[in-house]
């Protein structure tokens, strides 16, 4: 038995507990170098390149929600910088990412988020006193003073606490997807989380339990370049965030996350994918982040002058969704040019009145940090409560 | 059938006591999943054998293995109001779910504010020594637990307790880990009843009562707490009370310190290394309440400060002649 000097050309395929994978005998180690593309409908100055049927009022709404976040983040930023908050992170640059997103999912579609993304929040109705409120650690806190600031939750709204563990969500909008599923409800989770999140053990392990056991969740990443000091080309090394959906099994799409339109449509498209199937979608949206990782952060020390200014020039999707509702002929679109200085103006009032009212506001009683570790007290608690009170400390 | 009273029971060993409670929660409760590695076959010990064919593999099922998945997935279920029953193939193997646990299913209620919990989650894991598993199959990892505000940590001694410990656990509104003694799988059989019935969390149980000296114990080292009294009675008319711990948290420490109070005496008695063990947790909150009614310092016979070895398990392990040997010479001067 002679072994065959030629290299055959073969369209066998092997059989595996796995599958059945064709064969080749040629051999090669292979390195992928393909860029999946962006979605993007309308340019960085604010052109439109595509033609796409949407509801102008929505987006119009978008506009208004994006200008009023833009204004609450500056206002409070200016406001810890004053000393009258402890900590802040703002979204500046994110806006149509998380805004836009946000609009396009059901009131009763619960979100995860990771700590950006009170855009979507503000989407959902929730006032700047009720933000403050958490902001300051007041009484009316629904968290009762318990996080630093901006660890938001909203039961009422389907916004799940905010912890700082990144990526640790993942898993619960899975499981809490699951969930949904045997449940027969047609709502879906979404989860929001960062391109450095995503090199947690959580990410893979969440992507890999969304696709073998079939949960309705939307993986939502907000590729911004940076997790604190650490760029993109430090954090991974692979085609972004969207090229690992397919080592999963999962479906995806990349946008450009500064195009508000694009953020929206894609996002319903994949909303109704997943709501349909029953199967996870993950999307990247790429961004901009044009402020400091968080008020204990100067992004100078570590962002080259000409990239930050760079950024700034291209990355702002307000201006962008701006032009393009000004150029857009439609209802909904009118007096755009004079609205949105006045729309800013009145979310910095809202805001900073917001911060004035939660300051005036004290926080609970100290006792109530024995609160709620369980549903019932425990024996040892009960011991050190009434310590506590005993020391009764000012 | 053996028939006491109303109450009907037959013998199982830990598995079937186990997988009754299991099979038990999961009959009343439409809206409880369980799901780890192997399950949906029966479990590398056969505690889930027969549930998926039962409740269908929407509710019974197998996940990717990955202890933090299997955890943060358990979370995310309960969040959403369903009873999840998650399983660690191994306690050995629960570290990597550590930060679910303690960062996230522990703190759920308290960051929300109260509004949202995770009180539906149990955590279940085989646990200590079992004769032959070396360093990554006989770990008791509870100290790392107890450590932590939020959860509730559940070691039973016996099948009829695991069940109705199990049970509250599971019914229980606070996230749970219970550690099922794996030595006792096969080995270990009692009367288990028939029905639905929970053991309250909490409440330690007092297995031998005595004078002279309270043991503490839980899992396996009940047992082996058990056989130590009956060498000292024997031996030197020491007697001993012996309390399965049970809960370890909630504790049920005014029962303990009134033991305490009365005898004089205290001895733990734990697998797990001695350093930081629970055992230390018990000897300082214990003191603090009782400590003009000690008679002798409190002592704890534990596993060493070294990782599991396995061809020398039976040295490394609080036997009985040790514990035995520890009371009657530390505590009364007397030779065994």
């Amino acid at each position: 038995m002679v072994d065959s000097l030629e290299t055959v050309e073969t369209s066998a395929v092997m059989s595996h507990t796995s599958g059945n994978y064709p064969i080749t005998t040629h051999l090669s180690i292979d390195h992928c170098d393909s860029v999946v593309q962006a979605f993007q409908t309308i340019t960085q100055d604010g052109i439109s390149i595509a033609k796409y049927d949407m509801d102008m009022a929505v987006l119009r709404k978008i506009f208004e929600t994006m200008v009023r976040l833009r204004a609450f983040d500056e206002t409070f930023k200016v406001a810890q910088r004053q000393g009258r908050l402890s900590f802040f992170m703002e979204s500046r640059g994110e806006e149509a990412a998380v805004v836009a997103s946000a609009a396009a999912l059901e009131g009763n579609d619960h979100i995860f988020s990771q700590y950006r993304e009170h855009g979507a929040l503000l989407w959902r109705g929730i006032s700047m006193e009720e933000m403050a409120h958490q902001c300051c650690g007041t009484r009316k806190d629904a968290g009762k003073g318990r996080q630093m600031p901006v660890h938001y939750g909203d039961k009422t709204r389907n916004f799940h606490t905010v912890s700082s563990p990144l990526a640790t969500q993942l898993l619960h909008a899975v499981g809490f997807s699951y969930s949904l599923k045997l449940s027969q409800e047609k709502n879906i989770s979404c989860c929001y989380f960062g391109e450095g999140a995503a090199s947690e053990g959580d990410f893979h392990a969440a992507l890999n339990f969304a696709s073998t056991l079939e949960c309705p969740v939307l993986f939502i990443c907000r590729n911004n370049g940076w997790s604190i000091s650490t760029s993109a080309n430090e954090q991974y090394r692979g085609d972004g965030i969207v090229s690992r959906a397919s080592g999963y099994g999962i479906a995806s799409c990349r946008v450009d996350g500064g195009d508000a339109r694009a953020v929206y449509l894609a996002t319903r498209m994949a909303r109704e994918y997943v709501s349909a199937t029953g199967l996870p979608v993950l999307l990247e949206l790429l961004s901009h982040r044009l402020g400091d990782h968080s008020t204990s952060d100067d992004c100078t020390r570590y962002m080259p002058t000409t990239l930050l200014e760079q950024s700034m020039k291209v990355g702002d999707p307000l201006f962008r969704l701006k032009r393009f509702l000004k150029a857009h002929g439609s209802q909904s679109c009118q007096g755009i040019d004079d609205d949105d200085t006045e729309l800013f103006q009145r979310g910095v009032e809202e805001a900073r009145e917001a911060i004035r009212r939660a300051e005036k506001e004290p926080p609970l009683s100290p006792v109530s940090l024995f609160d709620d570790v369980y549903d019932h007290s425990t024996f040892s608690l009960q011991q050190q409560r009434e310590e506590f009170l005993r020391l009764a400390m000012p | 059938m053996k028939g006491h009273g109303r109450m009907l029971r037959r013998k199982l060993n830990l598995c079937g006591a186990v997988r009754d409670a299991l099979h038990s929660v999961m009959s009343r409760n439409e809206k409880s999943i369980l799901f780890g590695q192997d399950v949906a076959f029966g479990g590398v010990f056969r505690c889930t054998e027969g549930l998926q064919k039962q409740f269908g593999g929407k509710r019974v099922f197998n996940t990717p293995l990955s202890e933090q998945g299997i955890v943060g997935f358990g979370v995310g279920a309960a969040a959403a109001g369903f009873t999840a029953l998650a399983e660690i193939q191994f306690a050995d193997y629960i570290y990597p779910a550590l930060d679910q646990i303690i960062n996230e299913a522990a703190k759920y209620r308290y960051r929300s504010g109260g509004h949202c919990n995770v009180g539906g989650l149990t955590i279940r894991a085989p646990w200590g020594a079992v004769g032959h598993g070396g360093m990554y199959h006989s770990q008791s990892p509870e100290a790392f637990l107890t450590h932590v505000p939020g959860i509730h940590v559940v070691i039973p001694s016996g099948p009829h307790d695991a069940k109705g410990l199990l049970i509250s656990s599971i019914e229980n509104q606070n996230p749970a880990v219970f550690f099922e003694p794996k030595i006792m799988y096969r080995l270990r059989e009692e009367m288990v009843p028939y029905e639905h019935y929970s053991i309250p969390l909490g409440k330690a149980n007092i297995v031998q009562a005595g004078t002279d000296v309270t043991i503490l114990a839980w899992g396996q080292q009940v047992h082996t707490s058990l056989s130590a009294s009956s060498l000292l009675k024997e031996r030197l008319d020491i007697s001993c009370e012996v309390i399965d711990v049970r809960s370890l948290i909630p504790l049920d420490l005014p029962c303990l310190v009134a033991s305490v109070s009365k005898t004089g005496r205290l001895v733990v008695v734990h697998e797990a290394p001695k350093t930081s063990g629970f055992g230390a947790e018990l000897v300082a909150s214990i003191s603090e309440l009782c400590w003009s009614s000690l008679k002798a310092p409190p002592l704890r016979v534990t596993g060493y400060d070294t990782p599991f070895p396995r061809i020398h398990e039976r040295h490394y392990l609080p036997h009985e002649e040790r514990v035995a040997k520890t009371i009657s010479e530390y505590l009364f001067q007397g030779e065994l």
